[in-house]
C-alpha cells in the first residue's frame, strides 16, 4: 500500500515544481494547453486585423464610387481580408481548440508528437506576419482564390508573399492534423472506446482526414504557381499554352473541403457545448458522429461547384450539383440532432448557449443558401454576385465565429481558471447577432438584384442597400469590444472558476481549472458516457450537481 | 458519487473500477513510470500519406494537361534518351532491396550489417542524383520550352528534392549508429523509417517514370 500512495504524491510534487508562468506562453512550449492558448490569441489577434480590412472595404462600399480607397487598394485589402480570416484566424482558431481539448477530452497527458505540435504553430506567425506586411510593399490583389492568369498579372512580389505564406501555413496544418490524428486514434485512455470519445474528438478526426487529403494538393498548385510566377513557366497561364483551370481545379480541391475544416470542429464544440447547457443527452450521439466521416468524405468530391461558369462540361456539373446537394443530408442530420438535444431541456441562456443557438440559427442560412448555389442554373445566375459573399459569410461566420466564441465561453473557465462576465457576455452576443443579419442579410438581395462581388464601386440603385449593410458591419466591428474586455479583465481579474463549473461530464472537466502541466494527477478511468445527462447510473443520479468530482489518488477512494 | 473514478496509472489495458483492487499490486508495479507507447511509426505513415497526395495532385495536372493538349508532347519537343534513365531506375529499385536487409540485419542486432546496407543505398541514391543531373544537363529542353518541359522539370525535380532528403537521412541514420548501441534489436525506429520513406521515394519514381518516360 505504501507504494500505492507514493507515486500520485510523487507526481502532485513533480507539478508543483513546474508552475505555468505567464511567460511561458512567448516561449517553444511542448505543453498542448500552452499551444492551444497561443494558437486562439495569436489567431484572434489577426481576426482583428482581418476585421479592420473588412471595416476598411465596408467604409469604401458605403458609396457607390470608389472615394475612400483606390480600387487597386481595394483590390488587396479584399485578398488579404480573405486571406487572413480564412488562414490565420478560423483555421488556426479551431486548430487551437483541437490542441487545447482533445488530449484533456481523452484522457491523455499532452498530444502524441509535442515538438511537432510547437512546430506547427510557430510557423504561423511568421507566416501571418509576412503575409500582413506585404500590404505595405505591394500586396497581392488577385482575391483570397489568386485565381491565374490575374494572379500572374498582378504585383509579383505580393502575389509571391502570399503563396509562401499560405505554403508555410499549409505546412502547419499539415502538422497539426498528424498529432491530432494520431493522438485521437491512439491515446484515449484505455477504457475510453471510440463511441465514447467526446464528439468534438470525432469532429476533429473527420477535419484530420480533410487537411491530411486536401492540403497537399493546394500545395502543389502553388509550387506550380509559384513556378509560374517567378520562373516564368506556363503551368496555369493560357499565353503560354497553360491551362488555368488545372489550377482552378487543383485549388478547390482543396478549398471546398477547407470549408469543413473551418466548420467541423465548430460543429464538434456545439454538440458538446448543447447538451451540457441543456442538461439532456446528445440526441443520436452516433449519427452525429458518423455524419461528421460523411461530410469528410463527401466534401472531397464537390469541389467543381464552385466552378459551374469555369466552362466545366455539363455532365460533371450534373455530378457535382448532385453531390453537393447531398451533403446537406448529413449537414442536417446533425442539425436536427442538435435541435433534439435541446428540445425540452433546461436550458441555461448563458454566454456560450446563446452563441451555440445563435449558431444553429444562422449556420441553417448559410446551409439553405449553399444548396440553393447547389443548382446549377441559379448558380450560373448568381455566381459573381454578393449572394455568394452573403452565402459564405453566413457559414463562416455564423458557422465558424459564432462557433468560435461559443467555445471560448465555454471553456474559458477551464483554460483559464476565471469566468467571464455573463452580462457583458450578452450584450456581446446581441450585438453580434444584430450586427452580423444586419451585414449579410441584405446581402442576399444585392446579389439578387445583380450587385458584382470584389469590384470598389457599383451601381448608384444599391446605395441605400448597401449603406445598411455598412451600418451593419459597423455594428459587428463595435461587438469585438465588449468580447476583447470581457477577455483580458476575466483573465486578469474574474471570478475563480470551480473545476466543473457547468456541470460538464466530459473528461476535461474532471480536472483542476486551469489543468495541471501533465493535465491529470492520475489517468481517469470512465464510469459513464460523456453525454449521459440526467440519466441514473448504476444506483446513484449520474448528474453530478450536487458534488464536485473527485479525483484522488486512490482507487478505494 | 464521482463520475470519474481513478485508479493508479495503469501501464495498459482496460482497469475495471470494481477489479481495481486485485489488479493493485499489477498497477504499483507499473507506476513506476507510465508508459509511452511509441506513435512515430503511425504518425510517419500519415505524414506519407500527406506527401503521396502532393504528388497525386501533381500526377492529376500532369494527367489532365496530356489530355486536354491537342498533342502530346508537344510538337517540336526534342527525342528522349531513354537508356541513362532506364538504368538509375534499376539503380533506384535496387537500393529498395539493398536497404531492405538492413532492417533483417539490426534484427538481429548487427549494427555492421546495418552499416554496410546503408552505406549502399546512399550510394546508389547518390549515383541517381547524379544521373538525373547528367540527364538535366543534356537534354535538349529547358524549363521554359514547353508544358511538357516544365511538368517533365518540377515533377522529376520535386522527387529528385526527395531523394536527397532520403540520402541524409540515410547517412542521418548511418552517422548516428556509430555511436556504439545506439540502434538495437529493439530501439530501431530511425533505421524503419528511413527505409520506409525511401521505399515512398522509390514507388514515386515507378510512377513518374511510367508517365514521363513511357506514356
Ligand atoms: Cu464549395
Amino acid at each position: 500500500m505504501t507504494q500505492v500512495k507514493n507515486a500520485p504524491v510523487a507526481a502532485v510534487a513533480s507539478v508543483h515544481e513546474t508552475e505555468r508562468k505567464w511567460w511561458h506562453f512567448f516561449t517553444f512550449s511542448t505543453d498542448h494547453k500552452v499551444i492551444g492558448i497561443q494558437y486562439i490569441v495569436t489567431s484572434f489577434i489577426f481576426y482583428l486585423i482581418g476585421g479592420s480590412l473588412a471595416t476598411a472595404i465596408r467604409t469604401e462600399l458605403a458609396t457607390p464610387a470608389p472615394d475612400f480607397v483606390t480600387p487597386e487598394v481595394y483590390n488587396s485589402l479584399l485578398t488579404l481580408h480573405g486571406t487572413v480570416m480564412i488562414f490565420l484566424w478560423i483555421i488556426p482558431a479551431g486548430a487551437g481548440l483541437a490542441n487545447y481539448l482533445i488530449p484533456l477530452m481523452i484522457g491523455a497527458r499532452d498530444m502524441a508528437f509535442p515538438k511537432l505540435n510547437a512546430v506547427a504553430f510557430w510557423m504561423i506567425p511568421p507566416a501571418g506576419l509576412m503575409l500582413v506586411l506585404s500590404f505595405f510593399l505591394e500586396a497581392p490583389q488577385s482575391g483570397w482564390t489568386s485565381y491565374p492568369p490575374l494572379s500572374l498579372m498582378t504585383g509579383k512580389v505580393g502575389e509571391g508573399i502570399w503563396i509562401f505564406s499560405l505554403l508555410i501555413s499549409g505546412t502547419s496544418s499539415i502538422l497539426g492534423a498528424i498529432n491530432f490524428l494520431v493522438t485521437i486514434l491512439k491515446m484515449r485512455v484505455p477504457s475510453m472506446g471510440i463511441h465514447e470519445m467526446p464528439l468534438f474528438c470525432w469532429a476533429m478526426l473527420s477535419t484530420s482526414g480533410l487537411v491530411l487529403i486536401g492540403t497537399p494538393v493546394l500545395a502543389g498548385a502553388l509550387i506550380l504557381l509559384a513556378f509560374d510566377l517567378l520562373a516564368g513557366t506556363a503551368f496555369f497561364n493560357p499565353t503560354g499554352g497553360g491551362d488555368p483551370v488545372v489550377y482552378q481545379h487543383m485549388f478547390w480541391f482543396y478549398s471546398h473541403p477547407a470549408v469543413y475544416i473551418m466548420v467541423l470542429p465548430l460543429f464538434g464544440a456545439i454538440s458538446d457545448i448543447l447538451p451540457v447547457h441543456a442538461r439532456k443527452p446528445i440526441f443520436g450521439y452516433k449519427a452525429i458522429a458518423y455524419s461528421s466521416i460523411a461530410i469528410s468524405f463527401l466534401g472531397l468530391i464537390v469541389w467543381a461547384h464552385h466552378m459551374f461558369t469555369s466552362g466545366t462540361p455539363a455532365w460533371l456539373r450534373m455530378f457535382f450539383m448532385i453531390t453537393t446537394m447531398i451533403i446537406a443530408v448529413p449537414t442536417g442530420i446533425k442539425v436536427f440532432g442538435w435541435l433534439a438535444t435541446i428540445w425540452g431541456g433546461k436550458i441555461s441562456l448563458n454566454s456560450a448557449m446563446l452563441f451555440a443557438m445563435g449558431f444553429i440559427a444562422v449556420f441553417v442560412i448559410g446551409g439553405i443558401s449553399g444548396v440553393m448555389l447547389a443548382a446549377v442554373p441559379f448558380d450560373i445566375h448568381v455566381h459573381d454576385t454578393y449572394f455568394v459573399v452573403a452565402h459564405l459569410h453566413y457559414v463562416l461566420f455564423g458557422g465558424s465565429v459564432f462557433g468560435i466564441y461559443a467555445a471560448i465561453y465555454h471553456w474559458f473557465p477551464k483554460m483559464t481558471g476565471r469566468m467571464m462576465n455573463e452580462p457583458l457576455g450578452i450584450i456581446h452576443f446581441g450585438l453580434t447577432f444584430i450586427g452580423m443579419n444586419l451585414t449579410f442579410l441584405p446581402m442576399h438581395e444585392l446579389g439578387l438584384l445583380g450587385m458584382n462581388r470584389r469590384i470598389a464601386f457599383y451601381d448608384p440603385r444599391f446605395t441605400s442597400l448597401n449603406q445598411l449593410v455598412t451600418l451593419g458591419s459597423y455594428i459587428l466591428a463595435v461587438s469585438t469590444f465588449p468580447f476583447m474586455f470581457n477577455a483580458v479583465w476575466s483573465w486578469l481579474k474574474g471570478k475563480p472558476a470551480a473545476d466543473n463549473p457547468w456541470r460538464a461530464l466530459t473528461l476535461e472537466w474532471q480536472t483542476s481549472s486551469p489543468p495541471m502541466i501533465e493535465n491529470f494527477e492520475v489517468l481517469p478511468v470512465l464510469t459513464q458516457g460523456p453525454y449521459d445527462y440526467g440519466m441514473t447510473h448504476g444506483s446513484t443520479e449520474a448528474d453530478p450537481a450536487t458534488e464536485t468530482p473527485v479525483l484522488s489518488g486512490s482507487p478505494s477512494a | 458519487m464521482s463520475i470519474v473514478e481513478n485508479v493508479e496509472k495503469s501501464m495498459q489495458g482496460t482497469v475495471d473500477p470494481a477489479k481495481a483492487d486485485l489488479n493493485h499490486h499489477a498497477a504499483t508495479i507499473a507506476t513506476e513510470h507510465e508508459a509511452h507507447p511509441d506513435h512515430r511509426m503511425f504518425g510517419l505513415i500519415v505524414f506519407l500519406g500527406a506527401e503521396s497526395m502532393i504528388f497525386l495532385g501533381l500526377f492529376a495536372a500532369y494527367l489532365t494537361f496530356r489530355v486536354v493538349y491537342p498533342e502530346w508532347p508537344p510538337a517540336g519537343t526534342p527525342e528522349r534518351e531513354l537508356l541513362l534513365p532506364s538504368i538509375n531506375t534499376a539503380i533506384l529499385i535496387g537500393s529498395s532491396f539493398v536497404i531492405h536487409n538492413a532492417e533483417a540485419d539490426i534484427k538481429n542486432n548487427n549494427v555492421k550489417g546495418l552499416q554496410l546496407w546503408f552505406g549502399a543505398t546512399a550510394l546508389m541514391g547518390i549515383i541517381f542524383l547524379a544521373g538525373q543531373l547528367y540527364e538535366y544537363l543534356h537534354l535538349e529542353f529547358g524549363l521554359k520550352t514547353n508544358l511538357y518541359a516544365s511538368t517533365f522539370y518540377v515533377l522529376t525535380g520535386f522527387h529528385g528534392l526527395h531523394v536527397f532528403l532520403g540520402v541524409c537521412l540515410i547517412l542521418a541514420v548511418l552517422w548516428r549508429s556509430l555511436k556504439s548501441a545506439h540502434y538495437s534489436e529493439e530501439h530501431h525506429f530511425g533505421v524503419e523509417a528511413a527505409e520506409i520513406y525511401w521505399h515512398f521515394v522509390d514507388v514515386i519514381w515507378i510512377i513518374l517514370f511510367v508517365l514521363l518516360y513511357l506514356l
